[in-house]
């Protein structure tokens, strides 16, 4: 397995009029070519601030990369060159937002903003661009694509617009897509037509795919690793069976435990203590102590580093992980 | 609702044939009427005491609409409200206010549905203002940091701005001021969708206990199955401004017989990765229609993979279906579908 992206302590800085808020406190995961990873967060956890940092489009200032490492088949795209950098986002690397109908221009038929990529990346001739306009829009599946390549974002539904970003991400059939809660304001039905079809045009074009997310569901559903994260720090990395069978990291327990399931009904909900911490004065030691039931001086005084948790089980499990001081008590739990 | 078990407990709120049109215009000066969309269409059911109602369904069919009626934000085109036998829906002035303070809303988005220029305090204790009778002059201020302790937020946080509170506080601010007037029905819009999961494992639990405390009826309006399963006794599933299967939430979730539900039971992400092999979805293929122009017959039946000529003619009425009305099992439930049958469990059972 090649691997594709490999992020180390990534360190992200938003100056506000507040003080520092460190969204990213070092910030580590990896993705190899054809498989999905899906990094788990609450709101604020910096989830989608790391893929922003990936793609290179953090908003700076305030924001600022102030250390690590975003290897991209080996080579850092932190210390290339603006143009270079460019490049590789464009052909290389694609990204899929939430909100599509603030992510397209609302005044270019979606046709000519999936033209306007072979234009610019290929130099292809406007003609021939249309018609790879229609063969992508085929591709997604939107009905009528011949009828529809002339009409304005607005004119489509909320799944047809993600179906419209998907094809803009796979129009120069780039090694990495970051999607971004691709699914989440849409509805249940739809969401799952649109997770199918990313996850079926990942096999085929044989992409790695970075999948921000706060669903469990979603991830259980598609996903073959995950990092969870809070407090802008990895707190457990693992392959998804053994995350949701053994996790090694309370705060992943919590999480689990907190959610309502379909399948069964169960009674009061486990919930975790008290609230995310902000991030402009991000706990000592442990970000995750206050509201832990584990917690002992220890977490209150020294930060856990990623310890890597051996293979415990049969089932080979590489590159688990876990930032708790007491993974092991948790494991076994 | 045309439910077959004996229930023995009373109905707080009867709703009966509710019927909302919003009309569509053409026309700067001289406006033509051109058509109407049909937000809500005959839609009845019971609420009964102290039970919790979920109503699920998709964005724009039609279920915040019905919220909004339930309140008496909107009035039906159509149709009754009864709250303890009388029409609620036709009142205004006094009688309106006398209703209204034991139906109380919550709404989904605690960002906006608070007044930023206001503190808690005076949020949660407006209420008071509107109605004067509910707490003397004197004793509001202690009655307000009462249903602060009550929610689980600090009492004397009571002159704090919306700002100062994170979202999950801030749900607990609308639900005190539901609370305030002591009302008997609570009807909460999409209460947790904004929040955090392990925020929202709070609100959800506290709402529960409330529900306890104060013997409330809820009304719970949400797109999330996995909540509603978890909070709710009956469970109502909405397409395009109709109910399509109404029962408890064992027979919806688990014995489903209305295409719609099962397909929208098998869309719903179940976090289990040993799940992903053992579930068979069924994928619905495109959008809802628009309720400005519904499809004739079922609603449901551009998207559904049973329909026939019938259900571009017949409007399946919501009642138990013929196969099941002689059986007395989970299945014998309230469905809307000519061709209703019971799939085994959607969902992957974790017994």
């Amino acid at each position: 397995m090649t691997r594709l992206l490999d992020v180390q302590d990534l360190r992200v800085e938003f100056r506000t009029r507040d003080g520092v808020a460190e969204a990213l406190g070092g910030v580590s995961y990896a993705v190899d070519a054809g498989r999905t990873l899906a990094v788990l967060g609450e709101s604020g956890s910096g989830k989608s601030v790391s893929a922003q940092a990936v793609m290179g489009i953090l908003d700076s200032p305030p924001a600022s990369v102030t250390g690590g490492q975003v290897l991209f088949h080996g080579r850092d795209l932190l210390t290339m060159s603006p143009r270079e950098r460019r490049s590789v986002r464009g052909a290389a690397m694609a990204m899929i937002f939430q909100d599509a109908l603030s992510a397209l221009n609302p005044v270019l038929t979606v046709g000519a903003q999936l033209a306007e990529m072979y234009e610019v990346h290929r130099g292809t001739s406007r003609k021939d661009a249309r018609a790879r306009a229609v063969e992508l829009m085929d591709r997604v599946r939107i009905p009528a694509a011949k009828a529809r390549v002339d009409d304005y974002p607005h004119q489509f539904s909320g799944g047809m617009r993600q179906r419209i970003m998907i094809a803009m991400a796979i129009a120069l059939e780039p090694e990495l897509i970051i999607a971004d809660e691709p699914t989440t304001a849409l509805d249940v039905t739809v969401q799952a037509q649109v997770m199918d079809l990313l996850d079926e045009l990942r096999r085929e074009y044989a992409m790695g795919l970075i999948l921000i997310t706060h669903d469990l569901g979603v991830v259980a559903d598609v996903a073959d690793s995950i990092a969870v994260m809070y407090a802008g720090r990895i707190m457990e990395t693992a392959p998804v069976q053994e995350l949701y069978r053994r996790p090694a990291h309370p705060y992943t327990r919590g999480l689990l435990d907190s959610i309502p399931r379909v399948d069964h009904q169960g009674k009061e909900l486990y919930a975790i203590k008290g609230l995310p911490p902000s991030l402009l004065s991000v706990p000592t030691g442990c970000p995750f102590h206050p509201r832990c039931p584990r917690a002992q001086e220890i977490c209150r005084t020294e930060r856990p580093p990623l310890y890597e948790v051996p293979d415990v089980t049969d089932t080979a499990a590489p590159g688990r992980a876990s930032a708790c001081h007491f993974w092991k008590d948790e494991l076994d739990a | 609702m045309p439910e077959q078990r004996v229930q023995s407990a009373e109905s707080v709120l009867e709703v009966r044939d509710l019927a909302k049109l919003y009309p569509l215009t053409r026309g700067v000066l001289v406006k033509r009427r051109i058509g109407a969309v049909r937000a809500v269409d005959t839609v009845s059911f019971d609420l009964r005491r102290g039970e919790t109602l979920g109503i699920v369904g998709e964005s724009g069919c039609g279920k915040s609409t019905v919220a909004r009626l339930l309140v008496n934000l909107e009035r039906p085109t159509a149709g009754a409200i009864r709250y303890r036998g009388e029409d609620i829906s036709r009142l205004s002035g006094r009688a309106l206010s006398h209703v209204r303070r034991n139906i109380q809303m919550v709404f989904q988005d605690p960002y906006t549905s608070l007044n930023p220029r206001m503190t808690v305090g005076d949020i949660v204790g407006e209420p008071f203002e509107i109605h004067p009778e509910a707490a003397p002059k004197g004793d509001r201020r202690r009655r307000v940091q009462e249903l602060l302790d009550v929610v689980g937020l600090n009492p004397e946080h009571i002159n704090r701005y919306p700002h100062q509170f994170s979202g999950g506080q801030r749900q607990r601010v609308g639900i005190a001021r539901g609370l305030a007037l002591r009302p008997e029905v609570i009807v909460a819009d999409e209460p947790v969708s904004a929040l955090d999961v392990s925020v929202q494992a709070q609100v959800v639990n506290l709402m529960e206990r409330l529900q306890d405390e104060f013997g409330l009826s809820y009304v719970f309006i949400a797109h999330d199955l996995s909540v509603v399963r978890h909070i709710c006794d009956r469970v109502a599933v909405m397409y395009l401004g109709r109910f399509a299967e109404t029962g408890t939430d064992t027979e919806i979730y688990e014995h489903p017989t209305h295409p719609y539900t099962q397909a929208l039971l098998s869309a719903v992400p179940v976090p289990d990765p040993g799940a992903r092999a053992r579930r068979t979805r069924i994928l619905l293929s495109g959008d809802v229609p628009s309720p400005a122009d519904p499809p004739s017959g079922c609603r449901f039946r551009t998207r559904c993979w049973k329909a026939r000529d019938r259900c571009a003619v017949d409007v399946p009425a919501l009642a138990v279906p013929e196969a099941f009305r002689t059986t007395d099992g989970p299945a014998a439930h309230a469905s809307a579908c000519h061709f209703a049958e019971e799939r085994v469990a959607v969902t992957p059972g974790l017994a």
